[in-house]
């Protein structure tokens, strides 16, 4: 079996799991939901018109981040549940296949979630977010939080304060992340040419390169007994 | 051969304590009178000579906690978690010292406490990544996976931080410049102030890293000796 084809059958593994419980999709979007509603209640009256436009990139990020955090808690926790983690852990494959198997898993819920916080955010906030390019934003900001996330969830996920750990250790390690892609949304909304991104863009690819590749040196340490 | 080592470390601190008298006095009395308009500012500017000595500490012991940690993942060795341990610790008290002496230095000088400026901003963030380091630590009663959980934490952060620091960069160099930078270059008598402040700093850090290293030894024989009770 090739080294893709293991990856893929992690995917794979998670993705039938999900399906069959449904518990991390729903939690993830309700939690996208809830941020967005909140954001607008902090915001009330204070905020309208153009000045929306202002706000509306990093509360969609904020949203995003906060929902990711959340699946992120999930991908581990789960496996260790049921012992589950020992039985990937003792198959025949690389390691790192686990981290770019679960890494996946994780990006793939995300962006589901984050597609379907989309429309909602776009209702709730009266502005329009359907733009190909933002596609292309949330597509690089969710790989670079899913890449340092996965390797970082692992760990916390076999400490004591679990849950609590995992943002604290993520959130100033993903702030590039979280700066490129709301500076990228807010130029998106303001309308400026795809040139004036392509800084951004570049951090957020340089971002997604970078962290999965020290998760690729670093996974092993993490898991092994 | 313990006891020597000790009488060391109690001279090394003792010329560290009149080192940073002689620093505060060249900080503070010595060092020239900078330009600057306004007398507050004058008095104000003083604060640089700890300011930066104090960040300059505060990075290097994140830079020798990385280092650390990829020894300790290549040896398994014990003393090297030890000493990026004792390195972030002491590192997380500098940070802390930079944040509150640049906030001070800010009020006068900007006429607020904080503002997101690029370096303010990268030395917060950093100071977080040391909390949570810490508490990440704190969070692993399993010795060796501690230190192994703690060395893959210390390298991601650390590689974090260019990164950061390219992004931080670039998105405030997005917005005007609402305050002047103060790089007013300084004068030789400045530098020699400025560099003296700089190499005691060091010094000290290197000091603190012997005292909390011992701590920590010390720790392992008493949990040791215990052991060898129950």
């Amino acid at each position: 079996m090739s080294y893709l084809r293991k990856v893929l059958a992690i995917v794979w593994k998670d993705l039938v799991a999900e399906l069959r419980t449904k518990e991390m999709f729903s939690a993830m979007f309700v939690f996208a939901v809830l941020v967005v509603v909140i954001f607008n209640f902090a915001f009330d009256l204070r905020v309208s018109g153009e000045r929306v436009r202002q706000v509306a990139p990093g509360a969609l990020w904020v949203a995003f981040a906060f929902a990711g955090v959340l699946g992120l808690n999930r991908a581990f926790v789960l496996e260790q549940d049921r012992g589950c983690l020992e039985g990937l852990l003792l198959a025949p494959v690389d390691h790192t296949a686990i981290y770019f198997g679960k890494m996946l898993s994780t990006f793939i819920f995300m962006l589901v979630v984050e597609a379907l916080t989309l429309p909602v955010f776009t209702a709730f906030f009266g502005i329009n977010l359907f733009d190909l390019r933002l596609v292309l934003v949330v597509f690089l900001g969710t790989l670079g939080f899913a890449g340092v996330g996965t390797v970082l969830s692992a760990m916390t996920a076999q400490t004591r304060a679990r849950e609590v750990l995992l943002p604290i250790l993520l959130l100033p390690v993903a702030t590039p992340v979280l700066i490129a892609a709301v500076k990228a949304t807010a130029g998106i909304l303001d309308g400026l040419p795809m040139s004036d991104l392509r800084l951004w863009l570049e951090l957020l690819l340089a971002f997604d390169v970078i962290f999965p590749a020290v998760a690729f040196m670093t996974f092993d340490y993490v898991v092994k007994e | 051969m313990k006891s020597k080592n000790d009488r060391l470390l109690f001279v090394l601190t003792a010329v560290c304590a009149v080192l940073i008298l002689v620093a505060l006095y060249l900080a503070l009395e010595g060092a020239p009178v900078a330009n600057l308009k306004s007398e507050t500012g004058r008095f104000a500017q003083r604060i640089i000579y700890f300011h930066i000595a104090t960040a300059w500490v505060g990075f290097l012991a994140f830079f020798v906690t990385f280092a650390a940690g990829v020894a300790y993942l290549r040896t398994q060795a014990r003393k090297w978690d030890i000493v990026a341990l004792s390195s972030a610790e002491i590192g997380t008290v500098f940070m802390l010292g930079v944040l509150v002496s640049g906030s001070i230095w800010a009020k006068p000088a900007w006429g607020v406490w904080w503002v997101w400026d690029e370096r303010l901003t990268i030395s917060l963030v950093q100071f977080l990544i040391y909390a949570g380091y810490l508490m990440l630590r704190s969070s692993v009663e399993d010795p060796s996976r501690r230190a192994r959980f703690a060395a893959v934490y210390g390298i991601v952060a650390f590689i974090s931080v260019p990164i950061n620091f390219v992004a931080i960069r670039l998105w405030r160099t997005q917005h005007p410049l609402i305050f002047g930078t103060e790089r007013g270059g300084l004068s030789p008598n400045m530098m020699f102030a400025f560099f003296f402040c700089l190499a005691t700093f060091t010094l000290w850090y290197g000091t603190l890293m012997w005292h909390r290293i011992r701590l920590e030894r010390l720790h392992d024989d008493v949990e040791q000796l215990k052991q060898r009770l129950m």
